[in-house]
């Protein structure tokens, strides 16, 4: 059997600013066969998604397909004219984009969207396109599969959308998808749920495919072979387990390290240390305002947290759960309606205005994209010297070796010294604007979200730079995530975060095992892992779920009550959970009392 | 939605009526509390002082600047903007009529360069990038550069001194047929509306690349969905509010082109007798002129920044 | 003075197109500057009896209505033009900048009457508010440079105010405050330097519109007045020349256009 899709030689170049040319994708050629699923995976960068996009005969502005053929389903793609690649398009090939919330159109209601490829191509009349829409939606586990479609985009969650988009793409039947890193942008829980509902869909329909991602443990699931890609070049191909276990070239070992992160080492036993930074009844809101002085909205409610000198608190949680306010409350940069921050053992004022200069100093922020952080005018240099001589009094050749030995600790060539935010690689800004926080020679640093701009390898690089740091100078760190890889890495304790609430505190190396409230529960196991068949089991397991109508949440419930399986009726939904002691210290708030709380099986260790 | 909608509309409208305000007052503050009267002005540096004095009280220019104001805002209200200090005829009647030409003038420009705009905008938008676009956008954006007197002058260069299809001079009388109403307005329209399109085709083009730099755009495209159908019903529902912006600014911005295209071809509007007055510091007929243009520009602008925000609202959120 | 340092640095690395309008700029002003020296005649001066003469050896640029010598009366008009739309420019440019900038660390109502006042001005057309105010007082240079200032104020303010705006949302602002630095080095350091290029070409952009009005005023016979003169003005007093071709009213035109066309081009068209 010949290949369904046959790439040779195939060259994109795009147009610099300056009206040069430069290869973005340099001679790929791969194949694909009949009801085969293939991975791209590379970084940011990798050209990963230009060949994607290439087989649809597309090419984003300023881009050319400079040489090389494309052969999708007997087609010669780069040689077809506009009219039979419009009709190629949408019909024999279709596309599922990485963020399905803009790529839909806002003015447009979510049916007419749908099912526009099959009217177009006049693949269907509207009737019976209708009621293939309305059978997809149904087999993609959409809710309301019979009116979800007369909804506008804004009114659907992202994972929503993105199983709309996938059933889009199906609605003429075509002989190829080409899913471009489809749940990237989702939440774990959320992905999860996208990834059961295309399995379901493709295994069902026999859909040949490519699968653009950077993340190995999603391509175990979806992938029959994989091609890793790197500045534009092939530089591993093979069976998706031969990649994922054995990869040969350099890069792609990188890449399969950087998703195996070492678990941090378990501190040593001992009393706890007192803690440095205490978070008592924080209540941040808005909306109208009731008599004890606490506001309708809760983004935060009733946190307490205390981080241990010299130890990094992990805090977990998906989007929405109130992580950035955190973060903006403890730096002064956000009111709260109630509650206290002590630190180092003194009241610390809420705004950062009426804090001291000495508070401001020791507490310090590491922001989550280094791009915004960094004033884009000043030198690297000029930024670590204001605030040597901000807070240290540093001026002239002193605060300039200081500023040097910063450098030389997060481990920047000195010749970034002279050098300007821009023209820094995404991982370098994000160790400068580490030095620029230890510059301050802080107690406690909060790191927010510091690797989720990062590519992999470059992130797996930063966080053991953190570790590293840590280690060092003794640093204590607030530690903000989604990702559970990167919070196993470094941290010694965890907090999960869940609609402004903290559902459960225990040790990072205890939360892959034992027993964990529903939600870390859920939230631990939807984490893909990086062998074939992972999602399987998985969906196996959740099988037994619920699938009665969650009730509606009142004020006080407990905030994942509307998604647990055992939920106990009358009292979740209204009655604040108690938070329960558990062992090793952990603290869990949850009405079932522990005992019955099924433990998590798996055993410890990323696979 | 409504209401939310109600209250933004409200709030546009407010904002207008302030803006309207502003403008009643800044008209009468400029062309009355400036120095150098008209009593001044109607009896030349050798009166003397007594005699100016005299036409000062006779004018009532002797009294405070708020009691003028309430009259010469009671007797706007009125519609009765009082009389021409040069020919001693009312204002009003001075107007009426040049009143209808200037917006003969108007509707005859909008007409051309409103369609001529979108198809020149669009027809850029989708070859964003060719040789096509890159010499139309240069060379508007030359004509928007350029003084709309220049853009006369070349006119009449080519048309009426080198080739000789149109008269220089636009004698409003002599319209008695068709054609010859053509003929007459052909050189101070296509100024105008040259001036108008290059603007307007600027702007639509603008916000049409902004909607079409958008992911669902080329979502539509890999969908296979045909370039007019793109247009049509993926970019335009999205792309009205800042089109009908860029329209209404564009013509409110033709008012300063009115000004010079009436004087060059001896247009009989109220741009003209706008300027003339002004030569002559013939004040109520200024500030009469100078308040039906601010409404009118209010009126447009106002109107705009409504459909703007309507249509914004449609899909766009709750 | 490290803020002016940073501040030059930041327009060091400007977009080539505000780089190349500077230039451009920069030689309009040479030529504004030593223009009337190399004028071969007094700007007032009949020097032959043919009017609206053609190119010629004698008079490069052939002769005006009067007889003067165009060449010469051009240099002068180029003077005119480009002193007074500067002028009027730094006033509006700065006026506005500083305005815009400074409302951003101020109390709410300080920027919502400034604003109200600012978008009132911005409701009544350009050319309708130097006629108001030609009406009124004259039309003397100081009057024209004023008025066409306080013209483009509201513009100047609403682009920087935006811009600031914008750059204080940024995190490096919001990083600067939580350090505790005080308004002044935020604005000063943080702010500027990141906005120089964007005021650069809107400065260009509003010495453009000044030209534009300037003409239009002088081209109305409501601008410069005689004996004076500027581009618009010279247009005007040979408009008659038309029929004839004469370069008297050819070459002031396009003189004009080569001003504010290459202006525009150099900064790629930003103006909406």
């Amino acid at each position: 059997m010949t290949a369904l899709i046959s790439v040779r030689g195939l060259h994109v170049a795009g147009r610099r600013r300056d009206g040069s040319e430069v290869g973005i994708v340099r001679d790929v050629s791969l194949e694909v066969q009949r009801g085969e699923m293939l991975a791209l995976i590379g970084e940011s960068g990798s050209g990963k998604t230009t060949i994607a996009l290439s087989l649809m005969g597309y090419v984003r502005p300023g881009c050319r397909i400079s040489g090389g053929e494309i052969e999708v389903a007997g087609y010669r793609v780069d040689q077809m004219t506009p009219d039979p690649l419009r009709n190629f398009r949408g019909k024999t090939i279709s596309y599922v984009a990485q963020n399905a919330g803009s790529a839909f159109n806002p003015a447009l209601t979510l049916h007419r969207q749908v099912i526009e490829p099959a009217l177009s191509h006049w693949v269907l009349p509207r009737r019976d396109a209708e009621r293939r829409a309305v059978d997809l939606f149904r087999a993609m586990a959409l809710p309301h599969p019979e009116t979800i479609g007369a909804r506008y985009p804004h009114q659907l969650s992202g994972g929503q959308l993105q199983r709309l988009m996938a059933a889009m793409a199906l609605i003429t039947e075509p002989e190829v998808v080409v899913f471009d890193e489809p749940t990237t942008a989702l939440d774990v829980t959320t992905q999860i749920e996208v990834l059961e509902a295309f399995r379901a869909v493709l295994a069902e329909r026999g859909i040949t495919g490519v699968y653009v991602t950077h993340d190995l443990a999603v391509v175990a699931q979806v992938a029959d072979r994989a091609v890793v890609l790197r500045n534009g070049a092939v530089c591993e191909s093979g069976p998706t387990s031969e990649v994922l276990e054995r990869p040969h070239a350099p890069y792609a070992r990188e890449l399969v390290e950087a998703s195996r992160l070492p678990v941090r080492a378990m501190a040593a036993a001992g009393p706890v240390p007192e803690p440095v930074l205490t978070l008592s009844d924080m209540v941040v809101g808005y909306g109208s305002v009731d008599a004890r002085g606490l506001p309708a909205r809760r983004i935060l409610d009733g946190i307490n947290l205390s981080v241990p000198r010299g130890r990094i608190l992990g805090i977990i949680g998906e989007s929405g759960c109130g992580k950035s306010t955190l973060v903006r409350t403890i730096a002064g940069l956000q009111a709260s309606a109630a509650g206290t921050i002590r630190f180092r053992g003194e009241d610390l004022a809420g705004a950062v205005a009426r804090r001291t200069p000495d508070q401001r100093r020791r507490l310090q922020i590491v922001a989550q994209n280094a791009d915004l952080v960094l004033n884009p005018a000043w030198t690297v240099g000029a930024i670590l010297m204001r605030v040597l001589r901000f807070f240290h009094g540093l001026r002239g050749a002193e605060a300039r070796a200081e500023a040097l030995r910063l450098l030389d600790l997060v481990r920047l060539p000195q010749s970034v010294f002279e050098r300007r935010p821009p023209e820094l690689s995404g991982g370098q800004k994000q160790r400068v604007n580490f030095a620029r926080a230890l510059a301050a020679r802080p107690d406690l640093v909060l790191c927010d979200e510091i690797t989720a701009a990062l590519d992999p390898v470059v992130a797996a690089a930063i966080l053991e730079l953190l570790a590293d740091l840590q280690a060092t100078l003794g640093l204590s760190c607030i530690f903000i995530t989604h990702d559970l890889h990167a919070l196993r890495a470094v941290c010694d304790r965890v907090a999960v975060l869940l609609g402004g609430h903290v559902v459960e505190q225990c040790d990072a190396a205890s939360l892959m095992d034992g027993v964990h409230h529903p939600y870390s529960r859920l939230l631990v196991s939807s984490v893909p892992e990086m062998r074939p068949g992972w999602l399987d089991e998985v969906t196996r397991q959740r099988q037994v779920a619920t699938d009665a109508p969650p009730p509606p949440v009142a004020a006080g419930g407990c905030p994942f009550v509307s998604r647990c399986a055992m939920r106990i009726e009358d009292i979740c939904d209204h009655v604040p959970p108690p938070v329960v002691p558990g062992a090793g210290g952990a603290r869990i708030a949850c009405h079932h009392p522990l005992a019955d709380l099924p433990p998590l099986l798996q055993a410890d260790g990323a696979a | 939605m409504n209401r939310g909608l109600g209250r933004l509309v409200l709030g546009r409208l407010g904002a207008s009526a302030f803006s309207l305000v502003f403008v009643i007052v800044a008209i009468f503050t400029i062309t009355a509390a400036l120095p150098g009267d008209v009593a001044d002005t109607l009896l030349g540096q050798g009166a003397t002082a007594g005699a100016t004095a005299a036409l000062r009280h006779a004018m009532g220019l002797d009294q405070p600047a708020w009691l003028r104001f309430w009259h010469w805002l009671d007797s706007m209200l009125h519609a009765d903007p009082g009389r021409s200090l040069l020919t001693g005829r009312p204002v009003a009647e001075l107007i009426g009529l040049r009143l209808y030409n200037s917006l003969l003038l108007a509707g005859a420009t909008a007409a051309v360069s409103v369609p001529a705009s979108l198809a020149l905008g669009l027809a850029c938008t989708m070859r964003q990038g060719s040789r096509f676009d890159r010499f139309v956008t240069t060379a508007l954006l030359g004509v928007v550069s350029v003084p709309v007197f220049l853009l006369a002058t070349v006119a009449v260069f080519v048309f009426a001194v080198q080739f000789r299809v149109a008269p220089a001079l636009a004698d409003i009388n002599a319209v008695h047929s068709v054609w010859q109403f053509i003929r007459v307005f052909f050189m101070p329209v296509i100024t105008l509306a040259g001036a108008t399109t290059a603007q307007m085709s600027r702007m639509i083009r603008a916000c049409m690349i902004d909607v079409f730099s958008a992911p669902w755009i080329e979502m539509a495209v890999l969908k296979g969905v045909p370039p007019v159908r793109i247009v049509l019903f993926h970019a335009l529902p999205n792309a009205i509010g800042p089109v009908v912006n860029a329209i209404a600014l564009s013509l409110s911005s033709l008012l300063g082109g009115v000004v010079v295209v009436e004087t060059v071809f001896n247009y009989p509007g109220m741009a003209g007798l706008m300027v003339d007055s002004v030569a002559a510091r013939d004040v109520p007929v200024v500030q009469c002129c100078a308040l039906i243009f601010c409404v009118a520009y209010l009126f447009l602008t106002t109107l705009a920044d409504v459909v703007a925000v309507a249509s914004t609202r449609r899909g766009g959120s709750h | 003075m490290s803020a002016l340092r940073t501040c030059l640095a930041g327009a060091a690395r400007l977009a080539p197109g505000s780089r190349r309008a500077l230039l451009l700029l920069a030689a309009w002003f040479a030529l504004a500057a030593l223009g009337p020296l190399l004028a071969p005649h007094a700007p007032g001066e009949i020097v032959d009896r043919e009017v609206f003469a053609p190119f010629s050896v004698r008079h490069w640029l052939g002769t005006d209505y009067l007889g003067r010598d165009v060449g010469s009366r051009l240099l002068w008009s180029v003077r005119y033009t480009v002193l007074i739309s500067t002028l009027s420019t730094l006033i509006s440019c700065c006026c506005g900048f500083v305005l815009g900038i400074a409302t951003t660390a101020t109390s709410v109502w300080v920027e919502r009457v400034l604003g109200r006042l600012m978008d009132g001005l911005l409701s009544i057309p350009s050319l309708l508010f130097a006629l108001l105010v030609i009406a009124a007082a004259g039309e003397s240079i100081p009057a024209l440079v004023l008025t066409m200032g306080v013209i483009y104020m509201p513009g100047a303010y609403r682009t920087s105010r935006a811009l600031a705006l914008r750059i204080a949302r940024a995190d490096y602002v919001t990083a600067s405050l939580a350090r505790g630095e005080n308004r002044s080095f935020v604005i000063l350091r943080e702010i500027l330097p990141n906005m120089m290029g964007p005021l650069l070409s809107d400065i260009g952009l509003r010495f453009v519109y000044a030209v534009l009005l300037l003409s239009n005023l002088s081209f109305l016979g409501l601008g410069v007045q005689p004996p004076l003169v500027d581009l618009g003005s010279l247009v005007r007093e040979n408009v008659l020349g038309l029929a004839y071709g004469a370069p008297a009213v050819l070459v002031p035109t396009v003189v004009l256009a080569l001003l504010t066309v290459g202006i525009n081009l150099a900064l790629g068209g930003q103006r909406s």
